[in-house]
């Protein structure tokens, strides 16, 4: 761009950062929702399934509480984003970004990181709840703090591909909302015990990595090369997922 | 210089055709405006001009280079209809945030919001989100994100919609400014001839996708010939026995106790005379005798404008 009179563009880091604090600040307006709204669900969730769980039954504990936790970042990153991508895409609102001709890898890392933000809080709290309820060790918890940013990039990854591939976007809810019913479902359910269709589905779902990650620092001898493993494919797949929502950002306001 | 120069423009959708072979150029510093009813095209026009759809053929050059979207984003500041991708954010992180996307470092970009929520007299709604605000508040606050971060080009659709007169008028006051101190170009839609005449150097007039007059408002108007528009607005019934009356009666498009009528310029004298100078004025409320406007063009050009506001 030789003439003077044309504007600079942003760095790809100014970008991202820009969609993030814009997003982080627009969800401050729905916050109550949004942090809290997922985590008394998960925490319904564990409640209920402390009643119907064997008192001695550590390893479904385990994977109630990272199921759970999960869940909440699910519920954002995955449905909430999903159906705001949607709604935008409907609205024409993503034309604002097009035409600035913001990186689409910058407008869905940003969009994923403030949703994934945003669902910290509740996730903690979900955590050490069910480390309560369930008899569960504390010290591992700081696993969150890896375990939260990577399977909430790759749960919005896949949630704003879903929002921007619906042809509608009711059809956006609808795929946001069983996508997390499928997270849900193949969460909290420990592997073992699924039938051998599931658990090749439960395989390819990336939040199950996370959950598997939180699961393992629950136990006594924490396999730690495992959880390495588990939070690398979340890394992957967060990646992948991203770098494909931008590539389909690009195309989809054509 | 030119700010666009498009060439044989055509955009199908399924069978309809929106534009239909579209050519028009676009000075450097001009306010170049596209007029037209709903549905003529014209917002299909402008999401091609700024890269959001691909024309299915024809060519565009921006700045005098071909059209692509990293020149589009370092050229060209563009308000569209919509504004859903800023409702949640407060009018002044919208506009910040704009200008940050349009390359300004944040203290920059702070200060740039700061000092345009001064001039659109934003200053009391800074902080509450765009979404709630009143329709005409709203329609401002998206306009000041277009002019965050300085762009040589303004491509603006429909920028006035919903505005009261006062902020209108800080638009209009806007959009000169940039262009008489920063030699900004403009292109401007609006189906509001009143805005037309009011900022606009050129006019594209649109109908049925194809450009059908493009010159400067007052040659366009020009062109409508020795008419003149005769509006009568009557107080009570019209005394439609008065044969004065009667005979403008014939001519007449009548909106509630409004008559108008577009007449040569010596029978409109003459009729406006002889209602001023008889029984009938008891029943007038109000008259005005208009050069032509630049909905008159419209329909001395042959298309139906019944889109098109005289607000």
């Amino acid at each position: 761009m030789s003439d003077p009179r044309l504007g600079v563009r942003p760095s790809f880091a100014a970008a991202t950062g820009a969609v993030y604090t814009a997003q982080l600040a627009r969800a401050r307006v729905a916050r109550v929702p949004l942090l809290f709204v997922a985590a008394f669900q998960s925490i319904g969730i564990m409640l209920l399934l402390k009643g119907i769980a064997a008192h001695h039954d550590t390893l479904t504990g385990r994977q109630i509480v990272a199921g759970a936790t999960v869940l909440v970042t699910a519920f954002v990153c995955l449905n909430l984003l999903a159906q705001r991508i949607g709604a935008l895409r409907a609205e024409g609102g993503l034309d604002h970004y097009a035409a600035l001709d913001v990186p689409g890898p910058a407008v869905a890392l940003g969009a994923a990181g403030s949703y994934a933000t945003l669902t910290v809080p509740g996730a903690v709290v979900t955590a050490l709840v069910g480390c309560a309820l369930f008899d569960l060790p504390y010290r591992g918890l700081w696993i969150l703090v890896l375990v939260l940013p990577l399977a909430g990039a790759s749960l919005a990854g896949v949630g704003t591909l879903l929002g921007l591939l619906a042809p509608r976007a009711e059809l956006a809810t609808v795929a946001g909302q069983l996508g997390m019913t499928v997270v849900l479902f193949l969460g909290l359910i420990p592997g073992e015990r699924l039938p051998i269709v599931l658990r090749g589905v439960r395989a390819v779902v990336p939040s199950t990595y996370a959950v598997d990650a939180l699961a393992a620092t629950f136990r006594r001898r924490v396999d730690w090369q495992g959880v390495v493993v588990d939070l690398v494919v979340c890394l992957a797949v967060a990646v992948a997922s991203l770098a494909l929502a931008g590539a389909v950002f690009r195309r989809s306001v054509r | 210089m030119e700010s666009y120069a498009a060439t044989g423009l055509v955009r199908r959708y399924g069978d309809h055709v929106a534009n239909d072979g579209i050519d028009l150029v676009a000075s450097a510093g001009e306010v170049f405006g596209l007029l037209g009813p709903n549905g003529a095209g014209k917002t299909t026009l402008v999401r091609m001009l700024v890269g959001l759809l691909r024309p299915d053929a024809g060519s565009i050059r921006l700045v005098g280079r071909p059209l692509d979207r990293a020149l589009v984003a370092a050229a060209v500041a563009y308000l569209p209809q919509a504004d859903v991708a800023v409702a949640d954010l407060s009018v002044r992180r919208a506009v910040e945030t704009t200008a940050v996307l349009r390359g300004l470092r944040r203290h920059g970009a702070r200060a740039a919001a700061a000092a345009l929520l001064e001039e659109l007299h934003l200053g009391e709604v800074a902080d509450q989100p765009v979404g709630s605000l009143s329709g005409g508040q709203r329609r401002l606050a998206a306009f000041a994100t277009v002019l965050a971060g300085e762009r040589p080009v303004l491509v603006l659709d429909e920028p006035t919609t919903g505005l009261d007169p006062l902020a209108r008028r800080a638009v209009w006051a806007a959009i000169e400014r940039r262009r008489s101190e920063r030699a900004a170009s403009v292109l401007l839609v609006t189906h509001n001839v009143l805005e037309a005449e009011t900022v606009l150097d050129r006019v594209a007039v649109l109908n049925n996708g194809r450009v059908i007059a493009c010159d400067t408002p007052g040659r366009l108007k020009a062109g409508v010939g020795d008419v003149l528009r005769l509006e009568l607005v009557w107080r009570e019934e019209p005394p439609v026995y008065e044969p004065a009356v009667a005979d403008l009666a014939r001519l007449a498009t009548v909106t509630g106790r409004r008559w108008s009528l577009r007449l040569p310029a010596a029978e409109a004298r003459a009729a406006l005379g002889a209602i001023t100078a008889g029984p009938a004025l008891e029943a007038l409320d109000d008259f005005t005798l208009a050069t032509p406007s630049l909905e008159d063009v419209y329909l001395q050009l042959g298309a139906a404008a019944p889109g098109l506001e005289r607000v």
